[in-house]
């Protein structure tokens, strides 16, 4: 398998490592907004903390998740490994260097907004994923009138096995849902303003990212022909590129004019 | 020593000639090609193909050239095309059509046996570059087009839209970097060749200076080939590189090698005119151009006055105050006679005070009566317009001419800063080729043993003119397929020869020698720079041995000539030092060859009293102004020996044996 | 014209180099940008300075010789041509202008504006041809190809090796130069028998030349004089993956 490893240590091979990470980290973005859209649902949470639970607690997706944390550490530091790589092939700068004329700026920042993200990370996982897992987050009891859908929900003491238990009350006609509630952290993290402002621009910098990197990630793909360049090129800028980036962006200010 | 100058052409008939020669010639055996070492100079398309060429014949190579990669040499400028006999549009083509066109367009000053075997295997280059990938023209059923060029009247021209010198060096240049890859070659790029190392009358070795570090270096060579192109920029300006030079051909020439028919320029009509004396270098509008644009001058000097001060343009003057000359003087070939005629009705025009741009050097090509009413008129009709508005025929014609034309009409625009579509180009004839170069025998050998000139730097196949896309044509089958045959005459005798040291005595002399003359340049420290000489050098060549010499011109020139080489040597200023990278210097041992090149060439001209291809002596001409050959006295080569106190004239009878002489007439 | 120029000068590879500050009166909008350069060098010899050294040849756009980088960009500020295509036409009196020479470690300096791109060969030597040897070659009309392939191998083998587009990616990168050539050969027949080995060998060898790796900024497509296209470098991926894949 010596093939393997030189074909990874030519150019081409390591720019493929990055493109193919990226376009899995593309995928994850589209499942993890669609999670993350139930917290815009008005439900008090329940739909929002039920997913919570589901993606901590399946085994397949758990294990995906690790997968996942690699990649985007692989992602982060192999692209900041190729960042340094490449600036060595200009030991001497230019005086005087117009990258406007030529080329997007995204593209050449890719470097710099990919760091933005990965901080941004650090800071997401740190907000939510951490105090989640380790930290003290409350519990909340949801009943859904089985007859009219209609959810209430309130503070839940007691102990529970697990991040959630759900049964139906028959006498009252309701399901009932012990959980543990993310949605109140989301809720609570997002009334300060700087934080807020913290997750648009990293969403700014994600958008950036995307309108060059997922297009790129084809062409370093070697797909490139005139019939599709220019519809793999519109999902990059509008999907990724707007959509995307705006409906995350949607949830921190959502949250912050909600209090 | 008149047995020097055998051409060594092989007995027999003409079309068995080559063939006959490839089957007896002395072979040297694989073994054999291992040891023996074999130097070229230059990387063009002769260059390159023999390097690698012989390379994968097993020969030891070194190959040199003064640009930064053997992929710059000049032939990669040329536009138009090559000729190959293939007959692939079934017109009648031929090998023979080929030669015989080829000899009539060099105005019967080529050999006959050289210019057949260029027919011969012209078609070979052709399927050699094709395997190589050369991307020629194809049709849409995948075979290879074809154009008919220079006013041929079958089409024979491959090409690879304007760029087929760049496809063809490219592909030469591929088949070279291979044979570097696998250690056949050692290239050497920014190396220029400053002298010729003999040894017992052979030539052994050169003598190399590395243009980086500026050290001398001495090569062994059990065989020297000089591929290094024309001397076009004797004149100063020409289309020709920048780096061109004679020098490598002219240190053969001082070493003993013959230089034939200096005097025969090719001087091509449809130039950009310059533009002011900051002019470095003049550039080539192809001369398909002529096909839909009418040259003329104004009939008016006042007018003519008018336009070179800016005060009028050219739009604004009447069609009864055009001279459309050519068309006056050449009522059935009109715009498209020859590219001497037209270059030498141009000049006429011009030295008579009609020309038309600041410099007074420049006629118009208009296309706005071809446009409007040749393509306007042709469009409105397919478009059912019946009568058609002015503006509205200029639009349909320019679409058409922009289909045609479109690159060309922007490089000029890139160019001047002006218009085609909206005002006549200006062009003006500007040196382009030079058919003389050093003499060489049938096996492309000099008169010096073991020294071969191949391409432009020979003189053989293009007689006193060269014929639209054979240029190219002569330079790859120079290198692919004469002289792989021609050197093993040779080198089939130097088995026994051992690789002979770089410390011999021959070669320390004439590094010396080298080295001498780089410190007297530096060592002048005068007050002029080189191109001050360059430039009157080229004005006196330009005037009095360009498209029009007469006798009274040539002898000034020479007195001139002589005065700027002592003038030159005396208070030229190259800054810097010899061991460093220092242009200045190498510009100043080329213009120094250049100037004592400008001499014997003036000397040549004035020798040859007749006129023929691209030589024109006003002395000789008919009533009508037409060039008058003089085939009784003149149909020989001119074969210069240097020696001591000047040049000594060999003269290498030309026989026709297989085609009557003609006169050429364009009336 | 008035022309202030900050030149880049630097005696040899082993000397530290520095921007000069130079004035040309008398420029002619007429002159070529390397015309302006003789006039200053022609100065500079009067004077007894050392002119600048820079490399051209042609001066018509094809040998690709010249390279300089003028106010941030290869070959200046138009699209489509190079150095000696460029007039000073497209400047005003009294700008300044900076010139700089091709910024690649592969591409060391050897003089003022000239550096040494010999690397390019070093790629072709690897794999930059098909392996035909003189002599051997079929008569050229027995392999037909179609014109739309022959057109576009023709466009990739435009390109004139004059280091543009390293010059101006941002990684020093010589994707585009190494693709144009693979794609030409790839897009032929002829080309086909040694593909995998030759899109191997070259991009090693583009690798060890030190070379920065492609972010598809597509700078050097937009700066390149003969307008390579991007497409060649999608190519060579696709090649070089197959060849990985599949080859030996």
């Amino acid at each position: 398998m010596n093939w393997i490893s030189t074909f990874l240590k030519s150019s081409i091979g390591k720019k493929l490592l990055m493109g193919l990470t990226g376009l899995f980290l593309c995928t994850f973005l589209i499942v993890h907004l669609s999670g993350n859209l139930q917290l815009l649902k008005h439900d008090g949470g329940l739909a929002f903390n039920t997913y919570a639970v589901f993606m901590t607690t399946n085994p397949l997706i758990k294990f995906v998740s690790y997968g996942l944390y690699a990649i985007i550490l692989f992602h982060a530091f192999w692209g900041l490994y190729l960042v340094m790589e490449n600036k060595k092939a200009r030991p001497v700068q230019y005086a005087s260097y117009n990258g406007n004329a030529n080329s997007n700026w995204s593209s050449r920042w890719m470097g710099v907004l990919g760091t933005i993200i990965l901080a941004f990370l650090i800071l997401h996982m740190w907000n939510f994923w951490a105090q989640y897992k380790f930290g003290t987050t409350p519990y909340t009891q949801y009943e859904r009138n089985l007859a009219t859908g209609k959810v209430t929900f309130s503070p839940f003491t007691g102990e529970i096995a697990g991040k959630m238990e759900k049964f139906v009350d028959t006498e009252r006609n309701v399901e009932i849902t012990q959980v543990k509630d993310l949605y109140a952290i989301v809720a609570d993290g997002f009334k300060a303003w700087w934080l807020v402002i913290i997750y648009v621009i990293s969403m700014a910098a994600l958008s950036f990212h995307l309108v060059h990197g997922f297009s790129s990630a084809f062409q370093t793909l070697g797909v490139n022909h005139k019939k599709y360049n220019a519809l793999i090129k519109n999902i990059g800028v509008w999907l990724f590129g707007i959509i995307i980036p705006i409906l995350f962006a949607i949830m921190p200010i959502y949250f912050l004019l909600l209090n | 020593m008149s047995n020097i100058l055998d051409s060594k052409i092989p007995e027999g008939n003409l079309n068995e000639k080559w063939t006959k020669y490839k089957s007896s010639v002395h072979l040297v055996n694989p073994a054999n090609k291992r040891s023996l070492e074999i130097i070229v100079v230059g990387s063009g398309l002769a260059g390159s193909a023999a390097a690698a060429s012989l390379a994968e014949m097993g020969y030891k190579v070194k190959c040199f050239c003064f640009q930064d990669s053997p992929r710059r040499a000049h032939s990669i400028a040329a536009q138009g095309g090559i000729n190959a006999a293939k007959n692939y549009q079934n017109d009648g083509d031929s090998t023979y059509r080929l030669f015989y066109d080829t000899i009539k367009g060099g105005d019967y000053r080529a050999r006959e046996g050289n210019v057949h075997r260029l027919a011969e295997v012209s078609s070979s280059i052709i399927d050699q570059c094709v395997a190589q990938g050369v991307p020629f023209a194809r049709e849409y059923g995948g075979l290879l087009s074809n154009r008919s060029f220079g006013g041929t009247q079958v089409q024979r021209t491959f090409y690879a839209a304007g760029q087929t010198g760049q496809q063809l060096l490219l592909g030469a240049y591929s088949a070279l970097e291979r044979q570097v890859g696998m250690g056949q070659v050692k290239m050497y790029s920014r190396h220029e060749m400053l002298d010729v190392v003999t040894i017992d009358g052979k030539a052994r070795g050169i003598i190399a200076r590395d243009l980086v570090t500026g050290q001398l270096e001495r090569h062994f060579g059990h065989a020297v080939l000089l591929c290094s192109g024309g001397y076009g920029n004797v004149f100063y300006l020409s289309t020709n590189a920048m780096g061109s030079n004679v020098t490598a051909a002219w240190k053969a020439h001082k070493r003993g090698a013959y230089m034939a028919n200096p005097c025969y320029t090719q001087i091509h009509p449809t130039c950009i005119p310059r533009s002011g004396d900051h002019q470095s270098k003049l550039t080539l509008m192809s001369e398909s151009l002529r096909n839909d644009g009418r040259i003329w001058v104004p009939a008016k000097k006042e007018d003519a006055e008018a336009l070179r001060n800016g005060t009028l343009r050219p739009t604004q003057i009447k069609e009864e105050d055009r001279d459309y000359y050519l068309e006056r003087r050449y009522p059935a070939f009109g715009n498209l006679v020859p590219r001497d005629v037209a270059s030498r009705a141009a000049k006429e025009r011009c030295d008579a005070g009609f020309g038309v741009n600041s410099t007074g050097e420049a006629v118009y090509l208009d296309f706005f009566y071809n446009m409007t009413e040749k393509y306007g008129r042709t469009e409105a009709t397919k478009k059912g317009i019946e009568n058609p508005t002015a503006p509205q025929l200029k639009e349909f014609g320019a679409g058409v001419i922009k289909e045609k034309y479109g690159n060309l009409f922007d490089m000029y625009k890139q160019i001047t800063g002006v218009d085609p579509y909206e005002e006549p180009m200006q062009i003006y004839p500007a040196v382009h080729y030079t058919m003389g170069g050093l003499w060489v025998d049938y096996n492309l050998m000099t008169t010096v043993p073991g020294l071969y000139a191949l391409g432009e730097a020979n003189f053989s196949d293009h007689g006193a003119n060269r014929l639209g896309a054979s240029a190219l044509m002569q330079g790859l089958a120079d290198g692919y397929f004469v002289i792989p045959y021609t050197i093993g005459d040779y080198l089939a005798d130097e088995i026994r020869t051992k690789a002979i040291s770089t410390d011999h005595p021959a070669f320390a002399a004439t590094e010396k020698e080298v080295e001498d003359k780089i410190q007297k340049l530096l060592n002048i420290k005068g007050t002029k720079s080189v191109d001050h000489y360059h430039k009157r050098l080229g004005k006196i060549m330009w005037d009095e041995c360009g498209m029009a010499r007469n006798t009274e011109g040539l002898k000034s020139a020479i007195a001139s000539i002589q005065q700027i080489k002592t003038e030159f040597w005396s208070n030229v200023r190259v800054p810097g030092e010899a061991n460093e990278f220092n242009q200045e210097l190498e510009k100043a041992g080329r213009v120094a060859d250049f100037i004592e090149l400008g001499e014997l060439m003036c000397k040549d001209a004035l020798e040859r009293n007749e006129s023929c291809g691209g030589h024109f002596r006003e002395e000789y001409q008919t009533d009508e102004g037409e060039a008058l050959r003089d085939d009784v006295n003149f149909a020989f080569v001119s074969a210069w020996e240097n020696q001591e106190d000047g040049w000594k004239l060999h003269k290498e009878e030309l026989k026709f044996e297989n085609i009557k002489i003609a006169a050429r007439s364009y009336k | 014209m008035k022309i202030n120029l900050k030149v880049w000068r630097q005696k040899n590879n082993k000397a530290k180099g520095e921007l000069k500050d130079y004035k040309v009166d008398h420029v002619s909008p007429d002159m070529s940008f390397l015309e302006m350069f003789d006039v200053l060098n022609e100065d500079l010899i009067t004077k007894g300075d050392d002119p600048i050294a820079f490399d051209h040849d042609c001066r018509e756009g094809i040998c690709g010789s010249c390279s300089m980088h003028i106010n941030g960009r290869p070959h200046g500020p138009l699209a489509g041509v190079t150095t000696c295509q460029l007039h000073m036409r497209s400047f005003k009196d009294g700008d300044t202008i900076v010139v700089e020479p091709w910024r690649a470690g592969a591409f060391p300096v050897n003089k003022d504006l000239s550096v040494d791109r010999s690397a390019f060969d070093r790629i072709i030597a690897a794999g930059g041809f098909i392996s035909v040897n003189t002599g051997n070659a079929q008569d050229a009309n027995n392999l037909p190809i179609g014109k739309e392939a022959a057109d576009e191998a023709f466009m990739s083998a435009a390109c004139i090796g004059c280091g543009a587009c390293v010059a101006a990616c941002k990684n020093a990168s010589a994707m585009l130069f190494v693709s144009a050539k693979v794609s030409q050969l790839s897009l032929l027949p002829q080309g086909q028998p040694e593909a995998k080995m030759r899109v191997m060998a070259m991009v090693n060898q583009m690798d060890a030349e030190g070379f920065g790796s492609c972010t598809n900024t597509g700078a050097c497509s937009a700066e390149c004089p003969k307008g390579i296209d991007l497409s060649n470098i999608a190519r060579m991926n696709r090649e070089f993956f197959s060849a990985n894949l599949t080859g030996k």
